[in-house]
């Protein structure tokens, strides 16, 4: 039951299969590569660059006594720090480890770490970050091994390092050879060298690193059933609990049956939790929760508490009233953001003014596996574990919610069975730390999909009003774009009603078109529910609007989409922020803007990629039609190409072709596997993903309300196109920003195939 | 006594006839490849096979499940090597990974049934399995691989 778990605290040699690597092509090259290699020093295969990944809380750690130990027999434990949720880092940054360490991928274990960040570095899983910020430190982690165990092998024999090989988990001189594991206590002895005295294998000599040949590490555990999520840990006297919470943030029950709920057989507690109204972070809303000897009897427990409920504050909004009230504030002028040349005198002497307004509803995450957690408080010390995607940070807020010192709170890390941003918020994770607490039992709370979809930090809904101003030309001397959403600040701080510089810097205040005259507003919304992030974020409503905008535009010029995306865009070039008016807090999503500047020629080259991959500009059957987007987020470049076919009303996708510029690709066959995901999610953000409130109340409850793409209706023969460059081309991230072209991409072929123009997400799966 | 067959063997699971078989399975014979992902039979991930054929365990009760020999992801292949599983393995199909047992559970039950099933036969076959990752191209690629080799 706990094979992935005893990981943590007793590696255990395992066999992961690498079925497809090509024996022979290795062989083929690795005597040339071995000599050479590690002949002498060579940091500069390696040149290393600045990212944000060291302004992130606790920064980046590339020490591998931290990440690295090897067992006698030669077992290579390497510890994945980062956590998954499907997108493959626990996969791909012990494997970039393993190949400069010259590790055979097949006697290596991986680890996971539980939540410590001041020994890991920064472990928050999210804003596409893991690859982006940790590939440098799994490189160096990995060198520094290989060269450690070459000098102790050189100590051992007596003869120079640069003429001890290391290859394929074997060093050698001459007829000489010892295994890693042979080597390991002295090797890992050593001091931990400098980079420049690392010798860092050349790019031709990688086995694994850029191939997407390495199976992912759960993937047998997967397919067999013993890959551990949140709720398949459990220990002795385990108790489980479902928690009634309040359908309005910030609302209190008023009266409940415990006795019902006690009545019921299997049920041992019922407890009320304390409710907290926003801003209050990651606290769970509290509620009565109705502690159990199994699930089954949790969740009856409650079905019969009968519990009346006061809305409180929010108990008025209604997403209908709100979302006119949206789109009326977009009509009036917001605050300034971004100003660029003169926007007003554009406008006064434009021939034509094209506005177009776009709204986008909420969204909940629903990952696969909803949220759970299992927390055991002994009194004075706490052990959790769970599906968490920033563990540090669960273990503190859990910490500090039983009054414990972090120091005696371990959080261990579960496979997550999909995050999407929704298991950075592990409210589900203080409430059974509070639950274990009160009853004295180890407890697992256990979310129904109904809590899930009632009760989650939701993606924000929005309305974007695009104006552009051309001339007699019909070229775009002007563009104004007001935003208008609740901000995810209001989880945090007291709500002004105006987004913040993380919100404004996607796909807003960092529009790269080419255009003299540019302002950027936002109008404010007050938030009535926890709103927090969702796959990609803010990027999801812009690059919804901005995309569908430019297919209007480009219909109402005479111009096909590709001509107007190019027009736009502008001849490539690198832009500079001060010049084009951008705000002082642009902040690039975290990395240093001279290192990941916006490069509109990436933009072009994704465009034309996805466009000519699917034959943009082919004729097509009636009812058919091709839709084009192009989207930065991340730092990641991703154009969308969409056929449409309609069938009797029905909008399906029956090709799509996605292009993007992530910079070096580390694991091509893990980005193709996001890009396709991103496809069926931007269609379900297309035709599904709707969450409306009522009197404050969530109306959808489950997939009949809530669904999602299913096997009848995803975008099939999506092909996906990978900008090829090398190693010291920054990577970028992969996991969120193939969602927003997706959307508006679908929207222009729609308007292709028939000529119906849809300006609100989700717009239904029949038209 | 409340008794189980489940991966042959007959399990005293003492549960409420009336408990979801998903529960009994999870909660009480302790075997967690099964999952939860609705409750309501609109996901599929907590698929098994009841007498060989795929059944939602959330919506069957315990009392229906009594007398049937109940298969679940961690039955349905001794060493785990069915030719499904294999499949999803050629084509490294997972994401996340939650769903996977249950689509697994599905597409042995399709293939037992029907060994070489059109595109559309699949299609329609897994509709039922919710895959939040998105992994559907690959799922499908690999039905077709379990079922004709290619
Ligand atoms: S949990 Fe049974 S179908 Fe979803
Ligand atoms: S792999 Fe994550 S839900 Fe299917």
């Amino acid at each position: 039951m706990l094979k992935y778990l005893d990981q943590i605290h007793t590696p255990i040699a395992k066999t992961l299969s690498v079925q497809k690597v090509s024996r022979r092509a290795f062989l083929g090259t690795s005597a040339a590569f071995a000599v050479a290699v590690f002949a002498a020093p060579r940091a500069d295969a390696f040149p290393t660059w600045e990212t944000g990944g060291t302004a992130m809380p606790n920064g980046l750690v590339d020490d591998p006594m931290v990440f690295v130990s090897i067992d006698e027999d030669g077992t290579v434990n390497l510890v994945a720090h980062r956590s998954e949720m499907g997108t493959g880092s626990r996969t791909t940054l012990p494997m970039i480890m393993a190949d400069e360490m010259e590790a055979d991928w097949a006697r290596v274990n991986i680890i996971q770490a539980e939540g410590d960040e001041p020994k890991y570095g920064n472990q928050n899983t999210d804003g596409s970050r893991s690859l982006r910020h940790h590939i440098q430190a799994a490189r160096k982690i990995g060198g520094s091994v290989r060269t450690m165990l070459a000098q102790a092998a050189a100590a051992e024999w007596g003869v120079p390092v640069d003429q001890v090989v290391v290859s394929n988990h074997m060093v050698s001189h001459g007829s000489k050879s010892l295994g890693f594991g042979d080597l390991a206590a002295k090797a890992m002895a050593l001091p931990v060298p400098a980079h420049e005295d690392i010798a860092y294998k050349p790019e031709d000599a990688f086995r694994y690193i850029g191939k997407g040949e390495v199976q992912i590490t759960d993937l047998r555990d997967i397919t067999t059933g013993e890959a551990v999520y949140g709720a398949d840990v459990t220990l002795p006297g385990m108790k489980v609990a479902t928690v009634a919470r309040p359908p309005v943030v910030g609302g209190k029950a008023i009266s409940f049956d415990a006795d019902a709920a006690m009545a019921v057989p299997g049920v041992v507690a019922v407890h009320e939790l304390p409710y907290s109204i926003p801003p209050a972070g990651f606290a769970p809303l509290g509620g009565i929760a109705v502690v159990a000897d199994n699930t089954y009897a949790a969740i009856q427990g409650r079905d019969a508490l009968k519990v009346t409920w006061e809305g409180g504050p929010h108990a008025g909004y209604n997403t209908e009233t709100f979302m006119a009230d949206m789109v009326a504030e977009t009509e009036k002028p917001g605050v300034v953001l971004r100003e660029q040349g003169d926007p007003d005198a554009a406008f006064a002497k434009a021939a034509k003014v094209f506005t177009r307004t776009y709204t986008q509803d909420h969204m909940a995450h629903i990952p696969m596996e909803p949220p759970a957690a299992l927390a055991n408080f002994t009194g004075n010390a706490m052990e959790i574990w769970a599906p968490v995607q920033s563990p540090y940070q669960a273990r503190q807020d859990a910490a500090k919610a039983v009054g414990l010192d972090e120091a005696n709170v371990r959080v261990n890390v579960t496979l997550l069975g999909g995050g999407f941003g929704r298991k950075s918020k592990a409210d589900y994770v203080t409430e059974a730390a509070l639950l274990s607490q009160a009853v004295k039992a180890p407890v697992r709370v256990q979310w129904t999909r109904e809590d899930d979809i009632h009760h989650s930090f939701y993606h924000t809904a929005s309305a974007e009003r695009i104006e552009a101003a051309l001339d007699d030309a019909g070229k775009v001397i002007g563009w104004r774009h007001n935003s208008v959403a609740p901000s995810i600040l209001s989880t945090f701080a007291p709500d002004g009603g105006n987004q913040f510089f993380i919100e404004t810097g996607m796909g807003h205040v960092d529009l790269p078109f080419d255009i003299p005259n540019v302002r950027m507003d936002n109008g404010k919304a007050l938030a009535h529910t926890r709103i927090g992030w969702f796959r990609a974020v803010s990027n999801v409503p812009r690059a919804w609007a901005i995309g569908s905008f430019v297919g209007e535009l480009a219909h109402d010029q005479g111009k096909d989409q590709r001509t107007m995306w190019l027009d736009l865009i502008g001849t490539p070039r690198t832009v500079d922020p001060v010049a084009e008016g951008y705000p002082e807090n642009f902040w690039d999503y975290g990395e240093p803007y001279a290192e990941f500047p916006i490069r509109t020629g990436k933009l072009i080259n994704v465009l034309n990629m996805a466009a000519d991959g699917i034959g943009y500009g082919k004729s097509l059957p009636d009812w058919e039609g091709i839709g084009l987007a192009v989207h930065r987020s991340f730092v990641s470049y991703v154009a969308v190409a969409a056929r449409v076919k309609i069938i009797n009303g029905k909008v399906t996708v029956p090709e799509m072709h996605m292009a993007i510029d992530c910079g070096y690709a580390a694991n091509p066959e893990r980005i193709e596997s996001q890009l396709q995901g991103a496809a069926v999610m931007g269609m379900t953000v297309a035709q599904h993903s709707g969450i409306t409130f009522k009197d404050g109340a969530v109306e959808q409850s489950n997939f009949y309300d809530y669904d999602v793409a299913r096997s009848t209706n995803y975008p099939n023969n999506v092909h996906v196109h990978i900008v090829p460059y090398g190693f010291d081309e920054h990577p970028t991230g992969v996991g969120e920003p193939g969602l927003p072209p997706v959307s508006p991409a679908i929207a222009n072929a729609i308007f292709e195939a028939q000529g119906k123009r849809l300006r609100h997400i989700p717009m239904g799966e029949t038209i | 006594m409340t008794k189980l067959n489940i991966n042959g063997t007959d399990i005293d699971v003492a549960a409420d006839g009336d408990m979801p078989l998903l529960w009994a399975v999870r909660d009480i014979a302790g075997m967690t490849g099964t999952k939860y992902g609705c409750g309501v039979g609109l996901c599929g991930a907590c698929t098994v096979h009841v007498d060989g054929v795929a059944k939602r365990s959330c919506q069957m009760t315990v009392k229906e499940a009594m007398g049937t020999s109940v298969t679940t992801i961690e039955g349905l292949d001794q060493n785990g090597e069915h030719r499904v599983q294999q499949a999803w393995r050629d084509l490294n199909v997972p994401q996340c990974g939650f769903c996977q047992s249950g689509q697994i559970m599905q597409a042995a039950s399709l293939l037992a049934e029907n060994p070489k099933p059109t595109d559309d036969e699949i299609l329609e076959a897994m509709s039922g399995n919710v895959c939040r990752c998105g992994c559907y191209q690959r799922i499908v690629a690999a039905v077709r691989l379990a079922s004709t080799g290619s």
